[in-house]
């Protein structure tokens, strides 16, 4: 049996997983905080905005999301797996699509700003 | 004799009932889906900032919707209880031998909490709120 | 091609085995002890399943009631029902302390070593069942297998290139490169981390903890020199990259070999031989 291209999608999973181990509990807060009406001063348009349009926040926001997105859909594709949804290739296929083109409109958005 | 072992199929839809540390693994595995989710919707964050100031102000408005409060904590559970289990398993993933010996991992784990909590009050600082 | 194997007991085998599992030698045969006017007995009622493969087609459970030390454990209790009750029952054990691995067995739930599963640890009926996922054989005895020919895979011993003359004199070896891969040598090849993955449950082809584990202990040996050979079969679908991380391997290991850790750091390993294999030019591991 030939060696697996699995490392393609699982290191891109692990550093994903890393990632939202480290960011997503406090960008969940921000986005709590204006949940209940408390926007927090970082999220103002003129803020967030001036963080967007300079090079390494663009970097930061894309290199967040696009990983997050990536973990989140592996980890889902296993996740149907073990639910006992067995047609795994239509099931990967949707996911890794659906994280690339998430990813791909986040660039797109970032570049407009 | 011939032999004619006796097969027991693994109910595949049912199997993570059989022990609560199977429950817990798949809490583990379904956070992807609010991660995921939560995701999703910073996809759609940057298409508002993108959009320009109204656009922004209106979203803000938009995530102060009763449903929005219920998945935002759900989003937060999840994140949290993805970074517990990440940071636990740290320890397995890389170990780190000096010398003869391997440094606990409970100090390999404490350190990504030490930094997590560190890189988290500096965002906080940052965004404002603390 | 192989170098000396296994490697003298006094480092790895009986010493270091004995030390993760400090189970002392229990003498739990009914005569085996001086009696003590301490010892209490207890009525314990055990839930077993049997399967005859010559009369049944499915498996049932049977009830036995045995009067027993509180200090035994399942399989003293087992011996005594075999003993005394019912000289049918069939199961595996050999060594009584912890180091064969032949008594795996379901305990409640949960894959035990029934040498190893006190019967004070336990309330009210206590139910025992072969290990799952592997064929059962009769009553408690399962067919190895599958399990045997995924080890043979793995060539779990020490591979060199070229074979030293007896004079060269030993494989040395320091106490650091000695202590990189001693946790995952303790392995007993008892299955009970086969019969906790559900991934191996599930996906049968998968090669599973224990090999996995062993695939790894070699590649860490500083004597050894087939670490591309094992990665032909850890880094397939079948090998590794079957592994969701569950962790119940670890949790029922009962030597502490912690098969889990030993499959993510594959992964890691496998990952960056990818990374060398394909995208850096010439890229051989």
């Amino acid at each position: 049996m030939a060696k697996s291209h699995k490392p393609v999608v699982w290191f891109p999973f692990a550093a994903g997983g890393t990632v939202i181990a480290f960011c997503m509990p406090v960008i969940v807060v921000l986005g709590l905080l204006a949940a209940l009406g408390q926007v927090p001063p970082g999220l103002s348009y003129e803020s967030l905005h001036g963080f967007a349009a300079h090079g390494t926040g663009k970097l930061i926001l894309f290199g967040v999301i696009a990983l997050s997105l990536w973990s989140s859909a592996h980890r889902l594709r296993c996740t149907c797996y073990d639910f006992g949804l067995r047609a795994d290739t239509l099931i990967a296929t949707m996911l890794y699509v659906a994280a690339i083109v998430g990813s791909a409109a986040t660039a797109m958005f970032l570049f407009r700003i | 004799m011939s032999r004619r072992p006796l097969i027991r199929e693994l109910p595949p839809t049912r199997w993570f009932l059989r022990h609560p540390r199977y429950l817990r693994y798949m809490a583990r595995e379904v956070t992807s889906l609010f991660v995921g989710a939560y995701c999703v919707l910073l996809v759609i964050a940057m298409q508002r900032l993108s959009a320009g100031p109204v656009a922004w102000q209106e979203f803000l408005v938009a995530l102060r919707s009763p449903a929005s409060l219920v998945f935002h904590l759900a989003a937060m559970a999840a994140a949290f209880y993805h970074a517990g289990t990440w940071f636990n398993a740290t320890q397995k993933a890389m170990p780190l031998q000096i010398g003869e010996d391997f440094v606990p991992g409970a100090y390999i784990s404490g350190a990504h909490y030490l930094v997590w909590a560190v890189l988290s009050l500096v965002v906080l600082f940052v965004a404002g709120v603390i | 091609m192989n170098a000396p194997f296994p490697p003298p007991p006094s480092q790895e085998g009986g010493d270091g085995g004995s030390q993760a599992m400090p189970a002392p030698y229990h003498d739990g045969l009914p005569s085996g002890r001086p009696s003590g006017k301490t010892m209490k007995e207890r009525l314990v009622q055990l839930e077993v399943l049997r399967y005859n493969p010559d009369t049944d087609t499915e498996a049932h459970f049977q009830r036995y009631e045995v009067m027993c030390q509180e200090e035994w454990v399942v399989l003293d209790a087992l011996n005594k029902v075999k003993e005394s009750i019912d000289p049918t029952l069939n199961y595996r054990w050999s060594c009584h302390m912890a180091v064969c691995g032949s008594c795996g067995m379901m305990i409640n739930g949960e894959p035990k070593l029934s040498c190893h599963s006190f019967l004070r640890d336990y309330e009210g009926v206590i139910r025992v069942e072969p290990l799952t996922h592997f064929p059962v054989e009769r009553d408690l005895v399962t067919a190895p297998d599958d399990f045997m020919e995924k080890l043979k895979r793995v060539k779990p011993y020490v591979i060199t290139k070229q074979k030293k003359p007896i004079e060269a004199g030993e494989y040395k070896q320091t106490p650091a490169q000695l202590m990189k891969f001693r946790q995952y040598s303790m392995c007993i090849n008892c299955m009970l981390c086969y019969a906790a993955c559900p991934e191996y449950g599930l996906t049968p082809h998968f090669v599973g903890p224990a090999a996995l584990t062993l695939a790894h202990r070699y590649n860490l040996d500083s004597r050894d020199e087939g670490r591309r050979e094992r990665m032909e079969v850890v880094a397939t679908r079948e090998g590794v990259w079957e592994c969701t991380f569950v962790g119940a391997c670890s949790e029922v290991c009962p030597a502490q070999v912690d098969p889990a850790s030993a499959l993510q750091q594959l992964k890691i390993v496998g990952s960056i031989d990818w990374i060398v294999e394909h995208l850096l030019p010439g890229g051989k591991p």
